[in-house]
């Protein structure tokens, strides 16, 4: 099991260094540059500037400064905020992308699982059918529909909760609701349907028949194998929330990282564009190997290693 | 497992209770605050590195200039009076006793020292080619790094007198130093924090205006408050300012009607008609700056003089500032209204519309110039592209010009459009045939829209060359006299607007939202809001 970890751990930094080279390269490719702007600087200012960040420098010179910085976690100067390391924009804007992304998270595997659950055992009565309905809008009606109207509606019209940023407790019902909408309804479904299937399975069957109580049927044996495509499903969606969401941390005007994802392209900020890349993949790569551990706590049918002979 | 479940769900209720018992404990103290909405988290703060308006609109309010500018009037601000020399080239500013926000002295030493910082290479700052525009003596060079920067012709004679050499006379110099660019910065404060580090770090922080920075947080907002050593911060009303970087307009508006803000700087479009329309504290200022369309001069089909006055007469433009709905001024020329020439006439008014209405009276007109030139509704006229950049307000007007030029001189015009980054590679390397444009000037003269035009200018988009223009502007940036400046500036727009490289639409407009509690903020036209003698009475 140690041996099989230490590869996939090899294996994960193989994937970040080619996540990073192929970013770098696709990156310098396109046109424009941190210096691109309505009133071009003309070409010796550029010159100069350029000369100052290393950006004349050969490409694969640059390369090679790059991954040396990031293994020292130094992620150089960022050129839209000048005077702030990129580190530092991190350091800052994380934690509060990180505090909201985890109350989806979890608002997506508290409400979402038992919900789909409940649906299987309910298929077809109108508690279903609810069930169902929200699940669909859920999964259809865009995160910036639902953020927009919440503030309409519940900052503007009826001043419950602020308009903007993280101040209370209420404040963050409106992001948690936006970010985790999508998700938590499609593991709703995701669960349902994964559970009825498990419900006809053949040992689900010979369990009721040797008398367990249904109690112990649905908790101890459906769920358990029930909630496997969810797992799955969790692996990429928590990196993928805890990173955060252009949209709706700009409607809620919350201070992450999100909207670092897509200014720092158009801004064409080289050296955040690869932080907020290389953090995101290193997320994601590591909720994949906890998805895999995952697996092997709730069925004991896969192993790790290969049955010795 | 159940277990771990509690105390997951408990953590839950727990984690945000604590996070705002901490944001409750708010004090509640008698002293005048503003709260302001500037949008998006500036660049940077630092005078000399700046080249945004977010970052103008704070500059604004934390320093001074040698002059400062409201409202297109330039009065004295950490300079107390200047003389200019006989021939022009030398102006002398004589300036105020006066302090940084760390109690020591302000003097000639400390702006001589911040014009070298902010033109000087290894600054890289993104204003360092203005100095071109300056005239003084061997900015330019030095800002590229030919010669060394103590060889600038800016020099601080004694602790209260600043030297500025000039290599030709420049009517505008005086008002250009009230631009951020060319604010005062501290040497030991700078260098404490390179990079502009120091600007977004209030404990290394000194500026020399009525507010001081004295928080930042990145993404979320900054604080300022009263600078007691200010000059005349006897009549700074103002004890602090809340700002907040807050992009998403809908949300700020929102906030701003709950009560939170007293002043946005931006409101979402979809309400511009109604403030317009119902509110009073909505103020739209005519910037000074243009939107035009390139038409590429290379190409055989816009050779003809009479093709291009065809497709500009046949445009709309009282339409299009309709539909825009933000005060935008419909532009029959390329200098938008604001200057005041030698006689004091307003450059706009005077320079007149060249034959060229704004509104749809000349369609006929326009008709019978593409027949003369060979096209008679626009048969066997080629096929061309209308290019922008991708952006929801952009492409509303390119898709009006298209209608126009179909149904005006039936012509066949496709749209493209590209992000932003690209489009300005694909538009400065000639690879289109009409392309969108805008420029906003950064001094109060008309040269600073009109020498873009000029042979070898870098925002020479159309590739416009015309020895007479170049002439035209070469006398208007070499005279000795404001008439002489002014008339050969006039000629100049006359050229530009017989020749037609583009096509002017509108005249850019800045609106912004302030609370009926706000009372006496200003403005200034290169610079942004200033709050300095305003006063919020809630």
């Amino acid at each position: 099991m140690g041996r099989y970890f230490f590869r996939r751990f090899l294996y994960s930094l193989l994937t970040i260094w080619l996540i990073a080279s192929v970013t770098f390269f696709m990156m310098h490719a396109i046109p424009g540059g941190p210096f691109t702007r309505e009133k071009a600087i003309p070409d010796e200012i550029l010159r100069v500037i350029e000369a100052k960040y290393n950006l004349d420098a050969p490409l694969y010179e640059q390369y090679f400064d790059y991954l040396k910085g990031l293994v020292t976690f130094d992620l150089g100067p960022s050129f839209q905020k000048v005077g702030t390391s990129v580190n530092d924009l991190i350091v800052a804007g994380f934690p509060n992308t990180a505090k909201v992304g985890f109350f989806a998270i979890l608002a997506i595997i508290v409400i979402g699982v038992p919900v789909g659950i409940v649906s299987a055992l309910k298929q077809n009565k109108p508690l279903d059918y609810i069930v169902m309905f929200g699940a669909t809008l859920g999964v259809t009606i865009p995160s910036f529909v639902i953020a927009t109207v919440y503030i309409y509606i519940f900052a503007g019209k009826l001043g419950w909760v602020p308009p903007f940023g993280l101040r209370n407790a209420v404040s963050y019902i409106g992001p948690m609701i936006a970010l985790s909408g999508y998700s938590l309804s499609f593991v709703a479904r995701l669960t349902r349907s994964s559970m009825l299937e498990i419900l006809r399975a053949d040992y689900i069957q010979t369990a009721r028949a040797n008398g367990l109580s249904e109690y112990s049927v649905i908790a101890k044996h459906a769920v358990k194998n029930a909630v496997i495509p969810v797992i799955t499903y969790l692996g990429p969606t928590i990196a993928a929330i805890m990173t955060g969401s252009f949209v709706v941390e700009r409607i809620f005007a919350i201070p992450g990282i999100g909207r670092y994802f897509v200014e720092s392209v158009t801004n064409r900020d080289y050296t955040t564009i690869m932080a907020v890349t290389v953090l995101y993949a290193t997320i994601y790569v590591f909720m994949v190997l906890l998805v895999d551990i995952a697996y092997a706590l709730v069925d004991p049918r896969i192993r790790f290693e290969k049955e010795k002979a | 497992m159940k277990r771990t479940l509690i105390l997951a769900l408990l953590l839950a209720f727990i984690m945000p209770a604590a996070l705002f018992a901490a944001a409750e404990a708010e004090a509640v103290e008698e002293e005048m605050v503003l709260n302001w909405n500037l949008g998006a988290d500036p660049k940077t703060i630092d005078p000399g590195l700046n080249g945004a308006t977010d970052g103008g609109d704070i500059i604004a309010n934390t320093f001074e200039g040698l002059v400062v500018e409201r409202n297109g009037v330039v009065k004295p601000g950490i300079a107390k009076s200047w003389d200019v020399s006989a021939d022009g080239k030398t102006i002398t500013f004589h300036l105020r006793e006066s302090k940084w926000s760390d109690g020591s002295d302000l003097t000639a030493h400390d702006f001589e020292y911040a014009w070298k910082r902010a033109l000087a290479p290894e600054t890289a700052s993104e204003y360092s080619w203005l100095w071109e525009y300056t005239n003084v003596v061997n900015s330019t060079a030095a800002s590229m790094g030919e010669v060394p920067v103590d060889e600038v012709g800016v020099k601080a004679l004694d602790d209260y007198t600043l030297e500025v050499k000039l290599v030709a006379p420049t009517p505008y110099f005086v008002s250009l130093t009230s631009f951020y660019h060319f604010g005062p910065v501290k040497q030991s404060a700078v260098e404490a924090g390179p990079e502009g580090a120091w600007a977004k770090d209030p404990s290394i922080y000194v500026s020399n205006g009525p507010f001081v920075l004295t928080s930042y947080v990145i993404g979320d907002g900054l604080t300022l408050e009263k600078n007691p050593y200010f000059w005349d911060a006897a009549n700074v009303q103002i004890d602090k300012i809340n700002v907040k970087f807050i992009d998403e307009a809908s949300t700020a508006y929102t906030a701003y009607n709950a009560g939170d803000f007293d002043f946005l700087n931006d409101v979402p479009p979809a309400e511009v008609p109604k403030l317009i329309a119902e509110n009073p504290e909505y103020y739209i200022f005519p910037l000074l700056g243009t939107y035009y369309y390139n038409f590429n001069m290379d190409l055989d089909m816009f050779q003809d003089a009479n093709v291009r006055r065809a497709l500009a007469l046949s445009i709309d433009r009282e339409q299009i500032v309709e539909v825009l709905a933000g005060g935008q001024v419909p532009a029959p020329g390329f200098v938008p209204p604001g200057f005041p020439d030698h006689n004091g006439e307003d450059f706009f008014e005077t320079a007149g519309n060249y034959g060229i209405e704004t509104d749809d009276s000349q369609f006929a007109e326009a008709k019978k110039l593409l027949a003369e030139a060979g096209y008679p509704d626009g048969k066997g006229f080629p096929k061309f592209v209308l290019m922008y950049n991708t952006s929801e307000g952009h492409k509303l007007v390119a898709e009006m010009v298209q209608e126009m030029w179909k149904t005006n001189l039936g012509l066949d015009v496709s749209l493209e459009n590209q992000e932003w980054a690209v489009f300005q590679d694909t538009r400065k390397a000639g690879d289109y045939e009409v392309s969108r444009g805008g420029w906003i000037t950064d001094f109060l003269d008309p040269s600073g829209l009109l020498a873009i035009f000029t042979e070898g200018n870098a925002y020479n988009d159309p590739n416009f060359n015309n020895p007479a223009y170049d002439a035209a502007m070469n006398r208007a940036l070499t005279a000795t006299t404001d008439a002489e400046h002014y008339e050969a500036l006039y000629e100049a727009q006359d050229i530009l607007m017989t020749e037609l490289p583009v096509v002017p639409v509108y005249h850019y407009t800045d609106a912004m939202l302030s609370s009926p509690a706000v009372k006496g903020w200003s403005r200034s036209q290169l610079s942004g809001t200033d709050f300095r003698y305003a006063t919020v009475n809630r």
